[in-house]
């Protein structure tokens, strides 16, 4: 079987060599990007400045400036600097990369009293775990309760998406100035930029429900309150954890924007500090470190997801009996559970 | 018989002609009391080519432990009528009575088994089975024995751990069928709960279905564009026609009890199909499109004949 066609799913033995080419393509064209001299190098950084007075070793020149500079002296009968393609200090290398991201864990903070990145990730995970659970506290029940009753969610969801399109970091300064300069403001700002979507995407899955079972539910005695308990939460319970999984990206989204308002804290001061001092590899590391909690958590999350759900599997799931114990430990049989 | 065979007009109503003990059984079932009226009953409701009359002004009354199907072409409001029935449905005109109570609303002395299948996916079957009896607040270990009971009833007894997506078409529709009996109703309405079938897992699905009416204290009202479903089911066949959704008629079928699917070729049972046919499907009108051959020229090479 060919490995692209369109609508197959390709053999599971190329599956892993596909997922590792996912980052495997990338990573190798920003390693030819930066190791081949010819591609691109739009820069000419100095290793000898010759005589032209001003240039030092180490300095990057665009590359018609360098010309320039190395045809003046060679008019003017002086020793031209010479130097070696180079790409902006804003493009590094992968290798500095990968030594920052190791050396941003080992070394210490350049100002006392600055926090280590470690510290930093704390920081913004708890800004956002704060700032989605209150969101998802409020929207999963409410949204729950509007895609369940339309009267509820003509009630509401205009209003809702009337706040939805204003961005929630014009909401920075009114934060500070309720919630004062620390996580507080950050943890509201997420808040307001998850809740209303999060509203609007559940009772949309709510609402996508096979009626045929409502009404099966209906003929069975199932009315209002018990028909919303027992058959429209357990049969949306999977689309709507899909969702709340794309929604914790959407957080990490605010999750930059909270973090410079008020005081400046967590991954994104980092970011900012690191920027300033030019060291851009800690910059790329400090990103990269978010793309990996992020793939991470996803992953974890739907992991976890797939065994939570067992009725859609074929053998039990030992993760979803320790998850039935958690909730209901004397139905779950616990004495099943080996994990 | 044989003065039908002689004179066409008479073969038309050979379906009337019942043997003694068919009649002696219709005595019987219009002396037991009717459980299921329908009144003046009309339905009416918009849909995208308009408003559309589903049902129009149709009197019909059941008596207990009747089996009784629906019949007709497609579009005739069969399903409406079964909807309605359940409650899932309002009415523009007219009323349902069950036992004398005017329906208001689906409730569980109305069971349902649907064409989909609607059991819980994330439930297993006992789970799935107990359903109406949760609804009624019933507790956990009777319910559970009074599942299982049902479960082994209909031949499922020993996947009452499975989940639906575990099982096949025909396995579905019997938990379907347990589920719906379990919570206890006077009425079962079935809406083509086979069609989705393969044939022999349908006649065998027949089969079940005919004994457990036997051994259950039910009503069935059965939606089916089968005829031979219709006839090997039923006592008495509501024929109902099309656009708007009026009776047509409401016939006793003379085939006797018990029914066997070798039944199927006695001349009471072909006298019967041929009426049904009659009325489902009149002789076609000159150049209905339907009917009208299709307009093909050879597209072969000569000599290389099919048929």
């Amino acid at each position: 079987m060919p490995l692209f066609a369109v609508r197959r799913e390709p053999p599971a033995r190329y599956r892993w060599l596909l997922w590792v080419l996912a980052f495997a393509l990338p990573l190798a064209m920003w390693s030819a990007i930066s190791y081949v001299p010819w591609l691109w190098h739009p820069q000419v950084k100095i290793t000898d400045a010759g005589s032209v007075a001003w240039i030092k070793p180490g300095l990057r020149l665009d590359r018609a400036d360098f010309q320039a500079q190395v045809t003046k002296a060679s008019s003017a009968g002086l020793v031209p600097p010479s130097g070696e393609p180079a790409n902006p200090l804003y493009l590094p290398p992968p290798h500095a990369v990968g030594r920052a991201l190791y050396g941003a864990f080992t070394t210490p903070p350049t100002l006392k009293g600055d926090l280590w990145l470690h510290e930093s990730i704390v920081m913004s995970i708890k800004t956002i775990f704060l700032g989605f659970a209150l969101s998802s506290f409020v929207a999963l029940p409410l949204g729950l309760l509007c895609g369940s009753y339309p009267a509820l969610s003509r009630m509401t969801e205009p209003f809702v998406d009337f706040v939805r399109y204003m961005p929630a970091p014009a909401f920075g300064a009114l934060m500070v100035a309720i919630f004062g300069i620390h996580l507080e403001p950050k943890i509201g700002i997420v808040f307001l930029g998850t809740f209303f979507t999060q509203v609007l995407v559940t009772a949309g899955t709510v609402r996508r429900v096979d009626p045929a079972l409502l009404e099966a539910a209906q003929t069975l005695g199932a009315k209002r309150g018990l028909l919303v308990r027992r058959v429209i939460l357990p049969a949306c319970l999977p689309d709507l954890y899909n969702d709340t999984r794309i929604l914790i990206g959407c957080a990490w989204t605010y999750l930059v924007v909270a973090e410079v308002v008020g005081v400046s804290s967590g991954i994104t001061f980092f970011i900012n500090q690191q920027a300033k001092y030019r060291n851009f590899d800690n910059v790329y590391a400090a990103i990269m470190i978010i793309g990996l909690i992020g793939l991470a958590t996803d992953q974890l999350l739907s992991f976890i997801g797939a065994r939570l759900f067992g009725w859609k599997l074929t053998r039990r799931s030992r993760t979803r009996t320790f998850f039935a114990w958690l909730v209901a430990p004397a139905k779950a049989n616990p004495s099943s559970i080996r994990v | 018989m044989s003065l039908a065979s002689q004179n066409p007009s008479s073969l038309d109503l050979a379906y009337r002609v019942q043997s003694e003990a068919v009649a002696a059984r219709f005595t019987k079932l219009h002396t037991r009391p009717v459980i299921l009226q329908a009144e003046h009953l009309s339905c009416e409701f918009d849909s995208e080519r308009g408003r559309v009359t589903a049902l129009r002004d149709i009197n019909v009354s059941i008596h207990r432990r009747e089996l009784m199907c629906v019949i007709g072409p497609s579009g005739c409001g069969k399903s409406t009528f079964a909807r309605v029935i359940a409650g899932l449905q309002p009415v523009s005109a007219g009323r349902i009575l069950v036992d004398g109570q005017p329906v208001n609303g689906p409730g569980p002395d109305r069971g349902m088994v649907f064409q989909g299948y609607t059991l819980f996916p994330w439930l297993t079957l006992t789970q799935n089975v107990r359903f109406g009896l949760d609804m009624q607040g019933r507790s956990d270990g009777p319910a559970d024995r009074e599942a299982r009971q049902w479960l082994d009833l209909v031949g499922l007894g020993k996947f009452h751990d499975s989940y639906p997506h575990q099982l096949s078409g025909g396995m579905k529709q019997r938990v379907a069928i347990a589920r719906a009996l379990a919570a206890g109703p006077k009425i079962l309405l079935m809406d083509e709960p086979f069609g989705a079938l393969d044939p022999s897992t349908r006649a065998q699905m027949q089969a079940h279905l005919l004994e457990i009416w036997r051994n259950v204290d039910i009503t069935i009202v059965f939606i089916t564009h089968d005829m031979d479903e219709a006839i090997l089911l039923a006592d008495r066949i509501l024929v109902l026609k099309a656009n708007p959704g009026e009776v047509q008629e409401f016939i006793e079928v003379p085939v006797p009890r018990p029914r066997r699917l070798d039944q199927f070729a006695t001349p009471e049972f072909q006298a019967m199909r041929k009426h049904l046919d009659s009325l489902i499907h009149p002789a076609p009108s000159a150049g209905a499109p339907d009917h009208a051959p299709l307009p093909f020229i050879r597209l072969t090479q000569a000599g290389d004949d099919v048929e």
